[in-house]
């Protein structure tokens, strides 16, 4: 890696990423463990160091992604962030954003949702939006959210593509920790980021109506066109990745990112910054001659289905790692999905699923153990339970 | 061409239609209009038409405000402002229900945008259910008379005191039946910088129930039985008010209109219409109409 | 007519939309008894009353809906709404 590293908190470095990516309006509620971010913002703005940028205090996270719904329509590149209750406060507003195809940015700091109430990371606010046609994209470290930050924008404008984008860091883990990173040159960052130009903006020079209302002849076109935008998505991710490894030297991986997953029998899947956790535990797995490996998924919207068939092919058994529940069904999301995407192919290739580290609960590399021990166990004698929790304190219940 | 264009879907007589007609005019084509869902969004805009001549946005039923507010933020950060006004207009249930709370954020915050309230005392676009505006003892098909009630047991909220409160520099009623006042206050709205309010009276004959043909009829009775006041707030203190000489009994507004005949039918009516008559008297008194 | 990206509108469109159908009375006007006020203009709400160079009115019938606010208020009783013949 090029550049100069310095120590910074995490929610330091996406304040700064996102102030070299020239913002024109930010508005965003404080919300723990968010309120860093939007501080650090707080006080670039106070000193001037955004130039053509108006920060609106709004007085809610609704208020707050639809003062960015106006903003974008009018021309402005956009930025929020939020948390939880803050994402799920803001839940109409996503569908509203994406439906209008205004590429929003925001930063979704990850924490569990209410009830019961906690402020600890897990990723059950971002998934629960999984439906609303925003990007999703998942940082495993400070330095690749500062990165992918700037990548989001760039994917969320291109004109083909057009949709609001979620980037996703788990809370506390990555936003209140001090790491050595590399921030954004502004020089490097103008090269890597065209200004934003849409096609359609509020303009009394050109007037528009926008948000108008569809009936039943028109609407399902506007829904086909907003999955053709995600689908352009998918190659547009890994084209931002290539494009900021040309100027940046960096690269975390484009949809997905493998990690010693060529010759893996098991094959654990996870997003965030559980898979730095991970990757060390598969070092020491690998020294004792255990061939497991990784697929980071880096993109859950949209979902690489393709990549990730390739991907797991060869394995003896997938086992997938969610910080999330969709209750009712008693699976994670990620173990739903590929799941899915594997039924009707002919990758004969068993899944299994933990779901773990929810509010905050701490997963030690104990805990990653165990499930590999797990996998292990079900390649011999077959999965007895597809889908459970990896921690659950018997002992409370 | 300051106006709606013709062939939207309002009814006959819409009142929707014509409170924005006059703010369209007031305020001429520089501006941006935001609606949030209701009857005048829903008529002017089936895709793939829009009668809006203006650049107009509609996001949700509670955000105006918010939206308006990020607009006017964006056309200043990207250094298009110019004279252009952002211009949020939306019915008393998107007001002072639903919106509120990113109308008081917008006008906590002052932001430079006019908000214009059409109020046609109910959720019209929905079925004619009860608002925070909807006036005491009006029926509405979520408060409906009966043996139980007289239908809507509540006042009707104060919205532009609530807009007052937050130190709006221009705060000021109007009515669509006081066409050339209304649009008076509207561009006086406009031109002043800040977070500045209208609210505007608008008779709703589908659902207040009378001949579409009385619109303006219906409306110059509310404010000739000094049930609707027409004043203007600035800087906190009211600066004119429309005196009315000789206030007619609130009778002749309610008998008018199709949502009050039940006070007149009901036993126990007579007391609810005096009730209404003290509401009037109220007004006279504190905004001094006489 | 394909669907532009988000659904943004061209101004003015509902013009295609002739909703003079709606009407079961029609305004009509005695040109001699107005006083060129132009208040039917300014009140009616389908912007179907349009004030001509000389001030006098002409009634944009492909859409008036026959509310009956311009006769209602006219100071002068120069329109009257009158039956529709279908």
């Amino acid at each position: 890696m090029s550049g100069k590293m310095t120590v910074v908190e995490g929610s330091y470095a996406i304040a700064h990423s996102v102030k070299v990516c020239r913002p024109n309006v930010i508005s965003a509620y404080p919300i723990t463990p968010q309120t860093h971010i939007v501080e650090d913002l707080s006080q670039f703005m106070a000193d001037g160091e955004i130039p053509n940028c108006e920060y609106i205090n709004v007085e809610s996270e609704f208020s707050a992604l639809s003062a960015l719904v106006g903003a974008s329509a009018t021309g402005a590149r956009t930025y929020s962030s939020t948390s939880s209750q803050g994402l799920e406060l803001m839940h109409e507003v996503l569908f509203n954003a994406s439906g209008m195809r205004l590429p929003i940015v925001m930063t979704v700091v990850n924490r569990a949702v209410s009830a019961p109430i906690s402020i600890w990371n897990d990723h059950q606010d971002s998934i629960s939006q999984r439906d609303t046609g925003w990007i999703q994209l998942y940082a495993e470290n400070i330095q690749e959210m500062s990165d992918m930050t700037a990548q989001s924008f760039k994917i969320a404008e291109d004109k083909d593509v057009m949709l609001p984008a979620m980037v996703c860091m788990d809370g506390f883990i990555l936003s209140h920790v001090f790491e050595p990173v590399i921030l954004l040159e502004q020089e490097l960052t103008d090269e890597f980021l065209p200004t934003y130009d849409p096609e359609y903006v509020l303009d009394t020079r050109n007037p528009l109506s926008f948000g108008t209302f569809a009936d039943p002849s028109a609407y399902t076109e506007f829904r086909y066109l907003q999955q053709k935008g995600m689908d352009v998505a998918l190659g547009k991710i890994e084209k931002a990745a290539e494009d900021f490894k040309t100027i940046f030297g960096r690269y975390f991986g484009g949809l997905i990112e493998p990690y010693m997953a060529e010759d893996a029998e098991i094959l654990l899947m996870a997003m965030g910054s559980v898979v730095g956790t991970i990757k060390d535990v598969i070092d020491k797995a690998r020294s004792q001659g255990i061939k497991v490996g990784l697929i980071k998924v880096r993109t859950f919207r949209p979902f690489p289905a393709e990549v990730i068939r390739s991907a797991v092919s060869d394995a003896a058994i997938v086992v997938t790692l969610d910080k999330n529940i969709s209750v009712g069904l008693n699976e994670g999301a990620l173990f739903t999905e590929v799941k899915s995407c594997l039924y009707n192919s002919d990758i004969n290739v068993p899944v299994m699923g933990f779901m773990l580290g929810h509010g905050g609960r701490d997963i030690p590399m104990s805990t990653i153990q165990m499930i590999i021990d797990k996998a292990a166990q079900a390649i011999k004698s077959g999965i007895k339970v597809e889908s459970e929790y990896a921690d659950l304190r018997g002992e409370l219940l | 061409m300051s106006r709606l264009a013709p062939g939207h879907r309002g009814c006959a007589g819409c009142c929707d239609a014509m409170a924005a007609n006059f703010v369209l005019e007031a305020v001429g084509d520089d501006a941006i209009v935001v609606n949030p869902t209701g009857c005048l969004e829903v008529m002017t805009t089936p895709y793939p038409e829009s009668a809006w001549e203006v650049p107009w946005i509609h996001s949700l039923f509670e955000n105006t405000a918010s939206v308006a507010s990020g607009i006017e933020a964006a056309l200043r950060a990207l250094g298009r402002k110019g004279d252009t006004k952002v211009i949020a207009m939306g019915g008393d249930g998107a007001t002072v229900d639903i919106g509120i709370l990113g109308i008081s954020g917008a006008f906590e915050r002052g932001d430079d945008i006019t908000y214009v309230c059409i109020d046609n005392e109910a959720y019209m676009n929905t079925g004619v259910q009860r608002s925070g505006a909807t006036p005491f003892n009006a029926s509405t098909s979520t408060s409906p008379p009966g043996s139980q009630s007289f239908g809507n047991s509540r006042p009707k909220k104060n919205m532009p005191a609530i807009i007052l409160a937050h130190g709006s520099p221009y705060v000021a009623t109007t009515s669509i039946s006081y066409p050339k006042d209304m649009m008076r206050k509207v561009k006086k709205a406009v031109d002043i910088e800040g977070a500045t309010y209208i609210h505007a009276h608008a008779p709703c004959a589908t659902g207040w129930r009378f001949d579409t043909s009385k619109t303006v009829e219906i409306g110059k009775l509310a404010v000739e039985t000094a049930l609707w006041p027409l004043y203007e707030i600035e800087d906190g203190e009211i600066t004119s008010v429309r005196k009315v000489k000789k206030p007619k009994p609130v009778e002749e507004y309610l008998k008018a209109q199709g949502r009050f005949k039940h006070l007149f039918t009901m036993e126990g009516g007579k007391e609810e219409i005096s009730k209404i008559q003290d509401i009037a008297n109220w007004n006279v008194e504190h905004y001094g109409l006489l | 007519m394909k669907v532009t990206i988000g659904g943004a509108v061209k101004p003015g469109t509902t013009r295609v939309n002739k909703t003079g159908g709606w009407r079961n009375f029609r305004p009509l006007y005695n040109k001699d008894k107005c006083v060129k006020c132009g208040l039917c203009s300014l009140l009616c709400p389908d912007s179907s009353i349009q004030e001509q160079e000389d001030k006098y009115v002409i009634f944009d019938y492909d859409y008036c809906k026959g509310c009956g606010i311009c006769a209602n208020e006219c100071p002068k009783d120069a329109i009257e709404m009158v039956l529709e013949e279908k």
